[in-house]
Order: structure tokens, then C-alpha cells, then sequence
């Protein structure tokens, strides 16, 4: 295949702004699927995607154009997630393209995220080629959206495709722009091998399918490959590349294609996304640059409502992790939830998704504790424990002092909101670090914020008090010491290990005083008055009391029915069923949860 | 053959008539007004079934005869009596067999009951509710107080030793005040026997309507104060309703009466249930008991050879002569111990422990025993006065499934 003709490419855009919505009319009209395999967004391709509108797993398609020149080309589309929390994939899809399409919304402008996003791009040396979506909207504005691409990005635009995706007005242009304006990759075809992984999955068949792009030499059936960062090794199966939906096996792939290769790995921990593929009889040098070993940042415990079910939630745990490297778990005991697993995510929306996945594909009834980020402890010993379970913290006496995450955050606002946002922020227990305009009604914050404020609800908070206008993006930036503390509550006097979660000690009072006023909302009547109670250390810092129940009884049964008296103490039973049994207390499983939710109004 | 010499068994029949001169507010029981050849054609249909059942009669004689509704006693005496007398061609009453006819005041004369004492009837259960006409008027009652007592007077009259009266607390507008005089109003009578049932606000009643919400509260909401007040539910009525007592003055309530009843000689023997020594139900006390029982009548329910089961509810198909049985269900051994422990728990005797009880039970019977809402005394286990007042939770922990039988 002649390098010139290929052109490997992603599409990148803040969320909404129409970028499977392109993909999907750049699939239809490059002619290789007809209108009748096309699904509603064809790279979107799980329900769970599907329905959150967003792309959690880089996908690939490869495509043939026939452009105006008359000549064919093979584009390599190369989807990338949108979300921040799966920013180094991001990366690493970036780092297998030679350029990116920006999509931005004619009506909303720059984002956060596009900014991030084209920055991304950027280092990695992208041609980054701009195109203006949604111009059918009544409030589209393209020529104002043109000249901030060009004052804040600092890109050409002014004769950036104006499309519709939706409708496919001059989607063409787009295709054109692909051929002329995106360099067609390089590399040498004879030199060792070096591929960069930037996706894998499983498949049950032909085990791990690693998602590659050849950077230098060529593969095919029988090479015998070595990952360079974990060292594993394999011989190749088959080699071949991505049809819009299916994989289509070939001969051989070589320096500038993107395709797969199977070479029956069991473990998608063996195919890290950022590693490079080399071959073991003729190896490369110098792997390529970026990779990294990626760390979950966000930690809760995943207990199964139904005690029996723990075996199945650890055979559900091991199948996704198949498929998702950076998924971690392993076992826990906690006294009021019994056994469960402490699982490691990316971020919220990572753990949400498993959440989701584990409920809904693998039907489980899950009991989540309160997320946390990954404390470091300096003990008096010289010892550091990276915490990931309150319940594990040691004795404040053995405590020399603690670390938390913080991340740099980038916060696109228009001008009327910087006030509460910056309220936010300062709650959040922010450090402002500075501000540009955009334009006249458009800033950039920028904060430093501590990683455990903005994995709860900081997006929601963000949302609303900016009416939706807000976008945020950030990244990881170290830790930096911090007064924390752990907060436990007892319920009836006990201890519940599950409800204990570190905070800055400034707000531990404030968060304890919600803590217990939602528990008493969450926590039904029983049959004795229930103190609720928040404690630092053994200080209690905050009280609510579950009354006692005063009635429960039925007074009459009607001519001997009683069937229908025990369907009703059966609906009663069924009721206990889902509440965990802490001491004397039945405790409802979504109490667990609810304390994520204090700020809810 | 040995068997025909062999001692019958006992059964109860319970008798539905799901007629009223009108639906109160509160009530959800299968009855409704309906012309007098609609209760004609009802009367023949009962006698029907109760003939298509006579084979029963070979195996069981009667031991009590519960006649219930509705209002029973808007039948025509005359109508009573076919329906008595066609049981007593089909089975053997026996002799001091408990016979009880429900009856509302305004239906009530002095020959239906002198007919009624002619049939046997040696029981009557009249529904009064409360001796306020104002509280009366809110249930939708069609009676007043004034009229009860003419009715009282006339089953004394007409030589009835054995009378129960039907009293509800927990209702709208009704104070602690308005019920002691209830209470007393009712035990100058000197009734035998006397129910006070805590008012339960069921679905599809238009007190549900208008105060359904708190009906909801007893486990998912009861975090939430007891609201005083009504309940602004879209498409209710806007009419002033006054507000339903709260649980603390309910309850008050309920000891009330259980005071001032044991104060005048009554037992509680029962949840809801005051009698005079001697004076309990016979009819209901079978139901805590698990003795068996059949019932005629739409929707009338029956507990025999091991199954529970209950006749459909359409008075079109029953009229016709269909009498289709529901809600089947054969009682495994776990049914039976869990019905044992939640019926027999409602009685004041309680339920007397075996061995197999205290072995699958431990667990509940040490916690509850330990938190005073259960007591064992004499081998018997009952339900404390506190232990009542929260009986469904503590009950619903005695339901077993089937495998925890087993171990």
C-alpha cells in the first residue's frame, strides 16, 4: 500500500458538539457501508455508550475514499473517548494519528475540553484541521466561532468547512480537507518493528485483538512479537484491519497502516494502551516515546446486596477486567457489608460506567461505598501507606502527616458566572491560580483543586450554578500535604466501617452535620429510637436520632384472608432483605450511596 | 366401614354477603349496594354452593357459623333462614356450635331477630364504629348512635346473651376525648364482647384518597413526623376533612381502650379482640389458630385439607352458578410454621414452642425476647403490649422460606 494514499486521522470535539455524528457520515459516505448496516452511530457501538451519548472505548473503522483528485485513499479514523477521565487513552489514540478534525459547535464555541483536547493534539505534532458543526442551528453563529478558533487557539479557520453532520451539508469539504490538509504518515517499511498500542479487547476466540499503529517495519502472521514495556511475548495470529464493525484480516501491516493483530494473549494486562510492539528477532532500539503505566485515582468498595452473590460479582469483576486494564480490584471485609472488593477507577465516570455494566449486564445488586482518591500517609516510622480504604488509616498517633491528590483544573466560563464559579472553587477548597478572557464574555479559570473535592458532584455544582454554561477539564498534578482527617459515624453507637471517609478537617464538621441529617432521611423507623452520630477520632462533632416506630400493626383480618395478610408481611421481609443489618439497625442499601449526594438541595 | 363411625372433624364456615345499603368511606370489603332480586338470585347461588359442597359433610361437622359482610342483616329474614337451613340439610351443626350474624344498626327489627334466634343464631357482631355522630357521618356510616342503641336494645330484647360491638380509633376528627367516651358510652351497655380496630386506610376507599399518603408511611417513609393534617393529593376532595390523629395519640388511644376494657372485665385475647371470659370468638379465634375453615360467598376464603384457597370475586359468574376458586395455594411445612407463628402470635395466649420453633427461630426469639417485645411464659410465647403496638415487623421476621426449613 503506498504510504501517500493514507490518511490517519480522529476527530476531536467537546462532548455534544457532533463528533460521532460526523464519524457516522464520514463512514456512510466513503461508500463502505450502506445506508442499511448503518445504526444510529455506528462507532458508538455499546448500549451503555449508546445511551450516555458519549464514547468510552477508543474504536477504529478504516474507510476508502475516492476523492475529487479522482485517486482513492484509505482513512484510518481513529475514534477517541471524551472524557477526561480516560485522558491518557486519548493520548495514546492521538499519538496513532497524523492529524485531527476539531469539531466545534457553531452555536457554543470553545469549550474547556476542546481546548484541552487541541492542546493534546498539539504535542503530538497533529496538523489539527478545523470544521464547524451544527451551522443549521437557529443559533449558529460560524464567522464568531471562526474568529475564536483563531484568537484562542491560534489556528487557521477562516476557510474551515461549514457543515451540518446532521443533515451532511458539506461533509464533503470535510473528506477533501482529510486528503489535502492531513499528511500522509511515514516510516520505513524495512526497518525493525515498532507499533504502538492504543487499544485492545477481548474476544473469547481469538484472545486479546491489540488495536496498533505501525510506526516503523511490518508485521504479519507468524512474526514473533515482544511487548517492550511488560514484557510479554507472542507469536502473531493474524493481522488485519478495521470494516466498520468487523475485522477484516490481511497480509501483512507495515509502517503508516493502522490495524490489529491477534496472537492468542489471554490478558489485556499483557497489551498495555501506550506500549510498543517490536519484533523479538529483529527488535527496535527505543520504544516509542509516552507510555505509562496507567493508576486508578478513584477508590470505592463494591459489595453484593445478596451476601451469596460475592462469587458472582468477582467473576463479573475478572470479565470486564479483560477488557479494561486500568479496572483494579481486590478483596474486602467490612463489618457492615460483609465481602466485597475495593476496585480502583480512573475517575467517576469510570466507576459509574462498571457500576453500571456489573448491574445491568451481569444483573448484580450492588451496595457502593462513598468514593474516595488515594491518600498518602507519612507515618512516624518513615513508613508511607497509600491509602485506599478509610477504615485501613492507622492511628492518628502513628500519623507523621498526609498527602492528598490535586489535580490542575481549567474551568471556560462566560464572564457573568466567574463569581460563583470562583465561589465554587473556593469551597472546593481551590487555589486560584489565574484567569484569561477568551474574548470579551469568555474566561479561562485555572485552579489548583484537591482530586477528592471534584470526584463527587463538582461537575453537577459546576453545571447548575453556571446554568449549564461552565466546561471543566483538568489533570493530574501531584500531591501536596493536607490537614485530613477521618470521619466515621455510628449508627446506634457502632462504628459503621463502610460510611467512614477521610475529609479536610475544615470541613469535617459541616460534612458530618449532612452526613446525619441525610442517614436520618435514609434510615426508616425501627423499633428503638437510633442515634446517629459523626465522629473525628473519638470526638462526636455531630447528632441526628431516628425516632423510634410508633405503630405497626394490622388490626383485622377480613373473613379468614389471611393470604393477603402474609403477602403483606412478605412485602415487609422483602423490604429487610435490602437493608444491611448493622448491630441492632437495619440500614437500607441506598443510605451507602447517598452520601455522596449531601449537596442535593 | 370403620371410617362412617369415625369422629368427624371440625370445621368452621364462614358465609359472605357482599351487600350494604351504601359503601363507607373506609371500607374495601367485597360488598356494595344491589337491588333485592340481585340479593334474591345471590341467596339461591349461596345455597347452591353450599349444597355442591355437602360431600364435605361427610368428613367434617360445623363448629361455628360466621355470617359476614357487608350487612349480612339486610337479608330478609326469611332469606337467613334458607341459607342456615340449607347447611344444616348439607352438614351437622353441632349442638353448641357458635352461630354469629353480623349486623349494622338501621337494618334491625325485632321479628328478623326473633327469626334469627329461631335459626340458632346465638351471636351477633354489631358494627357501630364510634358513639359521635359526627365521627359516624365522616366514615360514611348510614346510622347514628341513637339509632345503635334502639338496635342494641331490641337484640337484648329479643334474648341475645352474646353480643360483640364493632368499634374503629384512629379516625378523622377523633380525639382521645371523643374515644374514652366511646369506650364508656359502649361499656354501659354491657356488651360481651367488643373490637377495636385501628383504622386502616386501604387502597381504593376514598379515605385512602383523602389521606393515603400517611398509609404509606409504615416502613419506606416512617422516618417522616406522622402528618396531623391532610394530605393534598391532586383531585381529592378540597372539603375540610379533619386530620387523622397521629401515631402517638393512636396508640394512646389503643391503650386507652385496652385500660379501660380490662378495667371493666374484658380480656384482650386477641390484637383487636376484648371479651368477657368465656365470651371470645370462637369463629375468629379458629382463624389465628389455623383451624380449617370454608367459606361461601364471593371472595370468600377457606383454609382446608393443607390449602388455602378463596372463591373468585365476580358476583355475575357466582350468580350463574360458577363458583370458581382463586389464589390456590398448598401450604408447604414452612407455610405452616410461619402462619403458625404470625396467626397464633396475634392471640394473647400466644403460640406454644416446640422444639423445632426454637431451633429455626433462635435467632429472632433471643433478640426480641432481649428487647422486651416478645415474652415467653410457660413454654408460650406472645407479643408484649409493645411488642404489639410494632407487631407486622417483628412478625414479618417469623415468614421462613422454604430451605431454612430444611437445615
Amino acid at each position: 500500500m503506498d504510504q501517500g494514499k493514507i490518511r490517519n486521522f480522529c476527530i476531536i470535539a467537546h462532548i455534544d458538539h457532533g463528533k460521532s455524528t460526523l464519524a457516522d457520515r464520514i463512514i456512510e459516505m466513503t461508500g463502505l457501508l450502506t445506508s442499511r448496516e448503518m445504526q444510529a452511530q455506528v462507532l458508538d457501538n455499546m448500549e451503555l455508550e449508546r445511551e450516555r451519548g458519549i464514547t468510552i472505548k477508543a474504536q477504529t473503522v478504516r474507510t476508502v475514499y475516492k476523492a475529487r483528485n479522482g485517486e482513492e485513499y484509505i482513512f484510518n479514523l481513529i475514534d477517541t473517548p471524551g472524557h477526561v477521565d480516560f485522558n491518557y487513552e486519548v493520548s495514546r489514540s492521538l499519538a496513532a494519528c497524523d492529524g485531527a478534525i476539531l469539531v466545534v459547535d457553531a452555536a457554543q464555541g470553545i469549550e474547556a475540553q476542546t481546548l484541552a483536547n487541541v492542546y493534546l493534539a498539539l504535542d503530538h505534532d497533529l496538523d489539527v484541521v478545523p470544521v464547524i458543526n451544527k451551522i443549521d442551528l437557529p443559533s449558529a453563529e460560524p464567522e464568531r466561532v471562526i474568529d475564536e478558533i483563531e484568537d484562542v487557539i491560534g489556528l487557521e479557520a477562516q476557510d474551515a468547512p461549514r457543515i451540518s453532520a446532521k443533515t451532511g451539508l458539506n461533509v464533503e469539504e470535510v473528506l477533501e480537507a482529510i486528503v489535502e490538509r492531513i499528511p500522509a504518515p511515514g516510516g520505513e517499511v524495512s526497518a525493525p518493528l515498532k507499533a504502538l498500542i492504543f487499544d485492545s479487547v477481548y474476544d473469547s476466540y481469538k484472545g486479546v485483538i491489540v488495536f496498533c499503529r505501525i510506526k516503523e517495519g511490518t508485521v504479519k502472521r507468524g512474526t514473533p512479537i515482544l511487548m517492550m514495556a511488560t514484557g510479554a511475548t507472542a507469536e502473531v495470529v493474524e493481522v488485519g484491519y478495521f470494516g466498520a464493525g468487523q475485522f477484516i484480516p490481511c497480509e501483512e501491516l507495515s509502517a503508516g497502516m493502522v490495524g490489529y493483530l491477534t496472537a492468542s494473549i489471554k490478558n489485556v494486562k499483557d497489551t498495555m494502551v501506550g506500549d510498543t510492539i517490536t519484533s523479538r528477532e529483529k527488535p527496535c532500539q527505543e520504544p516509542l516515546p509516552g507510555y505509562k503505566k496507567v493508576l486508578p485515582m478513584v477508590y470505592c468498595g463494591m459489595y453484593p446486596a445478596d451476601g451469596a452473590k460475592y462469587p458472582d460479582l468477582r467473576d463479573a469483576l475478572e470479565k470486564l477486567q479483560l477488557n479494561d486494564a486500568s479496572l483494579q480490584f481486590e478483596a474486602e471485609t467490612s463489618v457492615a457489608l460483609g465481602f466485597g472488593f475495593r476496585c480502583g477507577f480512573l475517575g467517576l465516570l469510570h466507576l459509574e460506567i462498571i457500576q453500571e455494566r456489573l448491574e445491568r449486564e451481569y444483573n448484580l445488586d450492588l451496595v457502593t461505598t462513598a468514593p474516595g482518591v488515594i491518600y498518602k500517609v507519612h507515618k512516624t516510622n518513615g513508613e508511607v501507606i497509600e491509602l485506599t480504604n478509610p477504615s485501613n488509616l492507622p492511628d492518628p498517633s502513628e500519623i507523621e502527616y498526609m498527602e492528598e491528590p490535586v489535580v490542575s483544573a481549567e474551568i471556560m466560563v462566560t464572564t457573568e458566572f466567574i463569581g460563583s464559579i470562583m465561589e465554587l472553587c473556593q469551597e472546593r477548597r481551590g487555589n486560584y491560580l489565574g484567569m484569561e478572557y477568551m474574548e470579551e464574555t469568555r474566561a479561562l479559570l485555572r485552579y489548583e483543586l484537591p482530586l477528592n473535592e471534584i470526584i463527587y458532584d463538582f461537575f453537577d455544582a459546576l453545571k447548575s450554578r453556571s446554568r449549564g454554561y461552565a466546561s471543566f477539564d483538568y489533570e493530574m498534578k501531584g500531591y501536596v500535604q493536607s490537614e485530613l482527617v477521618k470521619l466515621d459515624i455510628l449508627i446506634n453507637k457502632e462504628e459503621v466501617d463502610a460510611l467512614s471517609f477521610i475529609v479536610h478537617s475544615g470541613t469535617a464538621y459541616e460534612r458530618g452535620r449532612k452526613m446525619c441529617e441525610k442517614l436520618k432521611e435514609e434510615i426508616p423507623r425501627q423499633l428503638f429510637e437510633i442515634p446517629i452520630q459523626a465522629a473525628v477520632g473519638s470526638k462526636i462533632i455531630a447528632r441526628e436520632t431516628v425516632k423510634a416506630m410508633r405503630k405497626d400493626v394490622l388490626a383485622k383480618c377480613y373473613g379468614g384472608d389471611i393470604t393477603r395478610k402474609k403477602k403483606l408481611l412478605e412485602k415487609q421481609k422483602e423490604g429487610k432483605k435490602r437493608m444491611r443489618q448493622v448491630g441492632n439497625v437495619e440500614i437500607p442499601q441506598k443510605a451507602f450511596m447517598s452520601v455522596l449526594k449531601l449537596d442535593d438541595k | 366401614m370403620v371410617d362412617g363411625l369415625a369422629e368427624k372433624k371440625e370445621l368452621e364456615i364462614y358465609i359472605h354477603i357482599p351487600f350494604c345499603v351504601r359503601k363507607c368511606a373506609y371500607c374495601d370489603f367485597l360488598s356494595a349496594p344491589a337491588d333485592k332480586e340481585t340479593r334474591g338470585r345471590y341467596v339461591e347461588a349461596l345455597k347452591q354452593e353450599i349444597r355442591e359442597s355437602r360431600k364435605l359433610g361427610e368428613t367434617y361437622e360445623v363448629s361455628t357459623v360466621f355470617v359476614g359482610g357487608g350487612t349480612p342483616s339486610l337479608l330478609e329474614g326469611r332469606q337467613l333462614a334458607e341459607i342456615l337451613r340449607e347447611l344444616r340439610d348439607d352438614f351437622s351443626v353441632r349442638e353448641q356450635a357458635e352461630i354469629t350474624v353480623e349486623c349494622n344498626p338501621g337494618t334491625l327489627d325485632g321479628d328478623k331477630l326473633k327469626s334469627f334466634r329461631d335459626l340458632g343464631v346465638n351471636r351477633l357482631s354489631l358494627g357501630l364504629q364510634s358513639a359521635q355522630n359526627e365521627e359516624l357521618r365522616l366514615l360514611g356510616r348510614i346510622h347514628t348512635w341513637e339509632e345503635f342503641l334502639e338496635s342494641f336494645r331490641l337484640t337484648r330484647e329479643a334474648g341475645f346473651s352474646n353480643v360483640n360491638v364493632d368499634l374503629m380509633f384512629g379516625l378523622p376528627g377523633q380525639t382521645q376525648k371523643s374515644w374514652r367516651d366511646t369506650l364508656n358510652r359502649v361499656l354501659d351497655l354491657e356488651p360481651e364482647h367488643i373490637s377495636a380496630y385501628s383504622l386502616i386506610l386501604e387502597e381504593g376507599t376514598p379515605f385512602f384518597r383523602q389521606y393515603g399518603e400517611r398509609a404509606e408511611d409504615s416502613h419506606e417513609k416512617s422516618g417522616q413526623e406522622t402528618m396531623a393534617g391532610v394530605s393534598e393529593k391532586k383531585g381529592a376532595p378540597r372539603e375540610p376533612f379533619p386530620g387523622l390523629p397521629d401515631e402517638d395519640t393512636e396508640r394512646q388511644m389503643y391503650e386507652d381502650a385496652r385500660e379501660r376494657l380490662e378495667a371493666a372485665g374484658f380480656v384482650r385475647y386477641e390484637i383487636s379482640n376484648f371479651a368477657k371470659p368465656g365470651r371470645e370468638c370462637r369463629h375468629n379465634l379458629g382463624y389465628w389458630r389455623r383451624e380449617e375453615y370454608k367459606g361461601f360467598g364471593i371472595g370468600a376464603a377457606s383454609l382446608l385439607g393443607g390449602c388455602r384457597f378463596r372463591n373468585q370475586e365476580k358476583l355475575g359468574p357466582y350468580l350463574q352458578g360458577q363458583f370458581a376458586v382463586t389464589d390456590w395455594e398448598e401450604l408447604t411445612p414452612a407455610d405452616d410454621l410461619s402462619e403458625t407463628m404470625f396467626l397464633g402470635l396475634r392471640t394473647r395466649q400466644g403460640v406454644r414452642l416446640t422444639r423445632e420453633m426454637r431451633r429455626i427461630y433462635q435467632k429472632e426469639l433471643e433478640r426480641y425476647q432481649r428487647q422486651g417485645f416478645l415474652l415467653e411464659e410457660k413454654g408460650f410465647l406472645r407479643l408484649t403490649d409493645r411488642g404489639i403496638d410494632v407487631s407486622n415487623w417483628i412478625l414479618a421476621d417469623f415468614l421462613i422460606e422454604e430451605q431454612m426449613f430444611d437445615i
